[in-house]
């Protein structure tokens, strides 16, 4: 047996805890310079020799923002957007990883099958024809064609369905003698059991959604009908000094990610250790 | 008998209620406009005039084109790169946040952040952190003599390396967290066996961690290339494909092609050339893991 002096692994764990809130601190350091220049007047945000911290702290980016770009417009689009597409998706990802977990089925097999290719399609390969669908289905540039699409997902079926498959059987089999129905054991009895899962998964639509660029640039071919990623990137194109303003939009974009991250956060690993995606 | 079949017909109908609404949209928004990609890349289509049936045309002018090449080259390219180093910091980080240290808690939260933020969103700031001549990295590499004249992202060479780093930099925490939740259920007693052993830090990775992460390693490998083969957020903001198209991969180019200009039928081959790839991988990694795969 091997045997370390306490002094050796004392410098140890010393050089690795300095290290370690190094890379921490490199990890975030765009997104608090970010924020820092969120508060720089614009004249020093755009300075020759700029500085982390701002030499004057202001507030006019976070005011100007809202009218320089149809902002709450966006918000909103954004907000109704990630939002519907979270609840729509978790219910039916639910509902289908559970049939796919919990019963004994013809065509079951053939079911996952194809569950398990389409989460290897990229939805980049087939945005032609679903901007092309959408359109035809009368809903061009509006956020619900944006949404419709999305409220179904291979990888949310999936997640949920290595998560049921982990639950004991006796549990759904006690309510079945005590005469619940099916529907009745999925919501009273399973469902309630999948709060981890549902939060991470809930994360994964939510923070997806929020965030993603393309879909929702091809939706939108004017800056009103856009999600924040979209506007500010639209915005980005066009406006290429005002930076300042542009960090004050991004820090108020992130702000409902990073609650949203932190509310869930202690149930987060769980989520991901017992749907064995591990 | 009777009574068996009609609590498994019954059992069966209930299952089919839970998987229809899902299945049925999945079906309607992916595996059909998948189909309709394959058939749209033997078209010529710009949605203003029906499909016009063109055969292989659109396949023979994609072997054709440079900018298909360079584009598939780029995209090969920032894989290869990205992806086998997104894993190994992943891997790396992962082991150190498992260890026991002050701030542990924040580290770790502060990896992930990058993940659950807009890619989007954040390469603007990237862009502006690499400006030429207000961005604070480019002053700071400018202080130790490493100036990029005309600012990183105007150079091909810097610009591919700028949105590889931001790639890697986005993805490591959501790997390290996979990692992490695989290392927490190896089982303590399998390192106090190999302790035992005599065996040294490095036998106990190679023989105890590394085969008991192999599902995470598999998992982690597939989801990593296939992000790797669709990067798009991070170069359509920063570069935009550029400079002189050194940027543009295959999603920027279905974007550019299919959508900007309407070339619905070649942009859709584009798709198909990237579908089939991101398909070889995965099976590829599926097979050369799935010899490999340790159960427990």
């Amino acid at each position: 047996m091997r045997t370390t002096s306490p002094a050796l692994r004392r410098a140890w764990t010393v050089a690795l805890t300095v290290a370690m809130l190094a890379i921490g601190l490199a990890m975030i350091f765009p997104i608090v310079w970010s924020i820092l220049t969120a508060f720089k007047p614009n004249a020093e945000a755009a300075s020759a020799s700029p500085t982390l911290l701002p030499q004057t702290w202001t507030l006019e980016n976070f005011a100007e923002i809202w009218s320089a770009i149809p902002f709450a417009q966006l918000y909103g689009n954004t907000i109704i957007f990630a939002g519907s597409v979270m609840v729509l998706s978790l219910a039916f990802d639910t509902m289908a990883g559970y049939a796919l977990a919990r019963f004994d089925f013809r065509g079951k097999t053939a079911a996952f099958i194809a569950i398990i290719v389409m989460l290897m399609i990229p939805y980049q390969a087939v945005i032609i024809p679903l901007y092309d669908l959408v359109h035809s289905l009368g809903l061009g540039q509006t956020v619900a064609g944006m949404i419709v699409p999305r409220t179904a997902n291979a990888f949310g079926v999936f997640f949920m369905r290595q998560f049921f498959l982990a639950l004991p059987k006796n549990l759904e089999e006690a309510a079945r003698i005590d005469g619940a129905n099916e529907w009745r054991i999925f919501t009273r009895v399973m469902l309630p059991l999948t709060t981890p899962a549902l939060l991470t998964l809930g994360l994964f639509h939510f923070q997806f959604n929020w965030n993603d660029l393309l879909w929702p640039l091809v939706m939108s071919n004017s800056i009103d009908g856009a999600t924040l990623p979209a506007g500010l990137a639209l915005f980005a194109g066009q406006h290429v000094v005002e930076y300042g303003l542009l960090m004050a939009g991004s820090v108020l974009a992130l702000i409902p990610l990073i609650l949203f991250f932190l509310l869930i956060q202690r149930t987060f690993v769980t989520g991901i250790a017992t749907t064995g995606i591990k | 008998m009777r009574i068996g079949r009609t609590v498994a017909g019954r059992q069966a109908r209930a299952a089919w209620m839970f998987l229809a609404p899902g299945l049925a949209l999945l079906t309607l928004f992916t595996a059909w406009p998948l189909l309709r990609t394959a058939y749209l890349s033997f078209t010529e289509y710009s949605l203003l005039t029906p499909p016009e049936w063109v055969g292989l045309a659109n396949y023979r002018e994609l072997i054709a084109d440079d900018q298909v090449m360079n584009a598939l080259q780029n995209t090969v390219i920032y894989a290869v790169v990205v992806t086998p180093v997104t894993i190994a910091l992943a891997l790396a980080l992962a082991m150190a946040l498992n260890a026991k240290f002050f701030g542990r808690g924040i580290v770790r939260t502060a990896v992930f952040v990058p993940f659950v933020v807009s890619l989007a969103v954040v390469s603007i700031a990237f862009r502006f952190l690499l400006d030429p001549n207000y961005g604070l990295v480019t002053h700071w590499l400018d202080g130790v003599g490493l100036a990029p004249t005309q600012g990183a992202l105007a150079q091909p060479g810097t610009a591919m390396a700028a949105v590889m780093a931001v790639g890697v930099w986005k993805n490591v925490g959501f790997y390290m967290v996979m990692f992490l939740a695989g290392l927490q259920s190896i089982p303590r007693d399998l390192y106090e066996a190999a302790q035992l052993d005599g065996a040294s830090r490095l036998q106990k990775l190679s023989t105890v961690t590394m085969p008991l992460l192999s599902n995470q390693t598999m998992l982690v490998s597939i989801l990593a290339a296939i992000a790797s083969f669709q990067v798009f957020d991070q170069i359509k903001v920063m570069t935009n494909g550029g400079p002189a198209m050194s940027t543009e991969t295959l999603v920027v180019m279905v974007n550019r092609v299919g959508i900007n200009n309407l070339e619905f039928g070649y942009g859709s081959a584009v798709s198909v050339l990237l579908l089939l790839l991101i398909l070889l991988l995965s099976m590829a990694q599926y097979f050369y893991f799935g010899r490999k795969q340790v159960r427990y």
